[in-house]
């Protein structure tokens, strides 16, 4: 594998959450993101799984930099950029794009379809008028779209049509680094497989690195090389992906796998979990899955487990992985 | 892929049916029919006032003793005053007056009521202290608070203006903050930073736009509002200076005659009347279509 374009270590966001009682005021943190680590090589397509609320689209935000973090580092082709002024990452951002999960409010209403694809060009001062447009009739072209859509409005368009505006836009600039955050998740189920497709063809053609994030593991095995499993803010099992969704280690992994719908039912079991993920503003000790782990044991309430490497290219952080023995500085 | 050619077509918009928003918006102004009247009564006061010099016979200032207090009629259309001046040539001045007063009002107010919405809603630092600040002004009833500000400064016009402007700015404020509260949390502002927009790009390409709709239909009340006040200082004696006719002025003078000649007060009285509401059901047209989120259930 080539040098990693974006990578991650022990990356940390906590929100602060305010909130007026009587006179006072409670302040209690919510940690999004606590300690995720993992890199994504050029051309590579990370897929970034979890529940809502897990803090994956938290971390999407974090390594384009539009959220700062509470501590870790975040490098990208080789340059941290945690830390970073909005003035420092100017130049930055012309390398990295993202595509929103609400097509209904990523596009700005006021805009001409030209004007939004082609905003990326004017704020980086690309070319001149009459080029950009010549862009942004390409770039139309390109995702699908004619050139006579160029003069309208987003509301004049489809859900499907809009994310094409969308990624349209993400790739004016001709990033390296795309983050998709659930780009079909609002979607209607027949249109997504053509965005799908168009992402994956865009992918292979301009060879993007992308983390591609979604609760949907179906649409995450399609377009991924890897997958991450996120849980309350950590990274669980991350793996390639065919032996992610043919060898799932973690029990968490395992139970999300299970309630895939399959074409024959009745085959295997299915492993429910009970309960909602407990809350990010007061995570469980140990592990933090084990209040819903059917497989918990003596450990799991204490002792957190460290992601650790069981075969190559495949880390887990669990007790069932883990000899009991080395984690005992980790608790 | 077969599936996905036969998708993509379902996938187009209608494609000749395209309407233009601009289009549709004006198309159900007219289609409502209180905006209409308004505009129309709207229009009317505008074009005396436009052309008020052209329109008037007599200088509003003439006094003839021999004249004064004619009844509206043949001679005199709106009749004369207790000087036996034309109160047609007053009026229409008189419009000339209330509607310069009422741009510079909402021209003012348009700019710092924007300006303060904005950099409140969307730089929150700056936000408990604009907006307390705000609150101050808003704790004072806005006609007294008006009479204040106009009496420290002095009587006059310009003076009127600047008072005027600053008791109705807290109330434009707040409501570009509260649609700039919205606005920002939209994806494509996040989509513009994404992309390395700098905060100005932000705030009057992105923001400002879509805030809009209800600064439009506010500042068309703050019209009305003003040109309402105005009359309320200058019958007071705060406003325009006589001779100088304002509608509000026109009614303090007539008071006394209100017996004998009721017409001196009830000619500015009316003016002010068709103004006001001609303005106010254009800023429930407006509201209704531009804003649509506002309007009461019926």
């Amino acid at each position: 594998m080539t040098a990693p374009l974006v990578e991650v270590e022990g990356l940390e966001k906590r929100f602060e959450l305010r909130r007026a009682a009587g006179l006072r005021r409670v302040r209690r943190e919510l940690q999004a993101v606590a300690g995720v680590s993992f890199a994504i090589a050029r051309g590579e397509t990370l897929g970034l799984v979890g529940e809502s609320g897990c803090g994956k689209s938290t971390t999407g935000r974090l390594l384009l930099r539009l959220l700062a973090p509470s501590s870790g580092v975040i490098r990208f082709d080789g340059r941290e950029i945690q830390h970073l002024s909005e003035r420092e990452l100017r130049p930055l951002r012309r390398r990295m794009g993202i595509v929103f999960q609400d097509p209904w409010s990523a596009l700005d209403p006021r805009m001409t379809i030209e004007e939004i694809v082609t905003e990326p060009l004017v704020v980086h001062g690309v070319g001149d008028r009459a080029s950009r447009r010549r862009r942004a009739a390409a770039l139309l072209e390109r995702v699908g779209l004619a050139r006579i859509h160029a003069d309208r409005y987003p509301h004049e368009f489809s859900g499907g049509q809009r994310q094409r505006i969308g990624i349209a836009r993400a790739l004016a600039l001709e990033p390296e680094f795309l983050v998709c955050d659930e780009p079909v998740s609002a979607l209607d189920v027949s249109i997504r497989a053509q965005i799908l497709n168009l992402l994956l063809d865009l992918q292979r053609e301009l060879g993007l690195c992308c983390l591609f994030i979604s609760h949907d593991l179906g649409v995450v095995r399609y377009v991924s090389d890897r997958v991450a499993v996120m849980y309350l803010g950590k990274i669980v099992e991350i793996a390639p992906t065919a032996r992610l969704y043919g060898r799932p280690l973690h029990p968490y992994t395992q139970a999300l796998l299970s309630a895939v719908p399959i074409p024959r039912p009745g085959r295997r079991p299915r492993i429910l979990l009970e309960g909602d993920p407990p809350s990010p503003l007061a995570p469980p000790p140990g592990c933090r899955f084990h209040t819903r782990c059917p497989r918990a044991f003596a450990p799991c309430a204490h002792i957190e487990p460290e992601l650790v490497e069981v075969a190559p290219g495949h880390r887990v952080a669990c007790h069932l992985h883990t000899p009991a023995r080395a984690t005992g500085g980790a608790a | 892929m077969a599936v996905r050619a036969e998708a993509a077509v379902a996938d187009r918009a209608p494609a000749e049916e395209t309407v233009r928003r601009r289009a549709t918006v004006a198309r159900r102004l007219l289609r409502h029919r209180l905006f209409v009247v308004g505009a129309l009564l709207f229009a009317c006061v505008l074009t005396v006032a436009l052309f008020a010099d052209l329109l008037i016979a007599v200088d509003p200032n003439r006094i003839s003793i021999r004249n004064k207090f004619k009844p509206p009629g043949s001679e005199w259309l709106l009749g004369t005053d207790n000087f036996g001046r034309s109160l047609w040539s007053r009026v229409a001045k008189g419009a000339q007056l209330s509607l310069a007063i009422g741009f510079g009002v909402v021209l003012l107010n348009a700019f710092f009521g924007t300006l303060i919405g904005l950099l409140a809603g969307y730089f929150r630092v700056l936000d408990d202290i604009l907006m307390r600040i705000m609150d101050a002004f808003m704790a004072f009833p806005v006609i007294l608070l008006a009479i204040g500000i106009a009496a420290a400064l002095g009587p006059g016009s310009v003076n009127a203006v600047i008072a005027l402007a600053v008791v109705y700015t807290p109330r434009t404020a707040r409501i570009v903050r509260a649609s700039v509260l919205v606005v920002r949390e939209q994806a494509y502002v996040e989509a513009a930073r994404a992309m390395g927009a700098g905060h100005a790009r932000i705030l009057f390409r992105h923001v400002l736009p879509n805030c809009l709709a209800p600064l439009i239909v506010q500042l068309t009340f703050i019209f009305a509002y003003a040109v309402l006040s105005e009359a309320v200082l200058s019958f007071l004696g705060l406003g325009a200076e006589p001779p100088t006719p304002s509608w509000g002025n026109m009614i303090a003078e007539g008071r006394q005659y209100i017996r004998e000649a009721p017409w001196i007060t009830l000619v500015p009285g009316f003016a002010l009347a068709i103004t006001v509401l001609g303005l106010n059901l254009l800023g429930d047209g407006l509201r209704d279509v531009l804003d649509p989120r506002l309007k009461v259930q019926q």
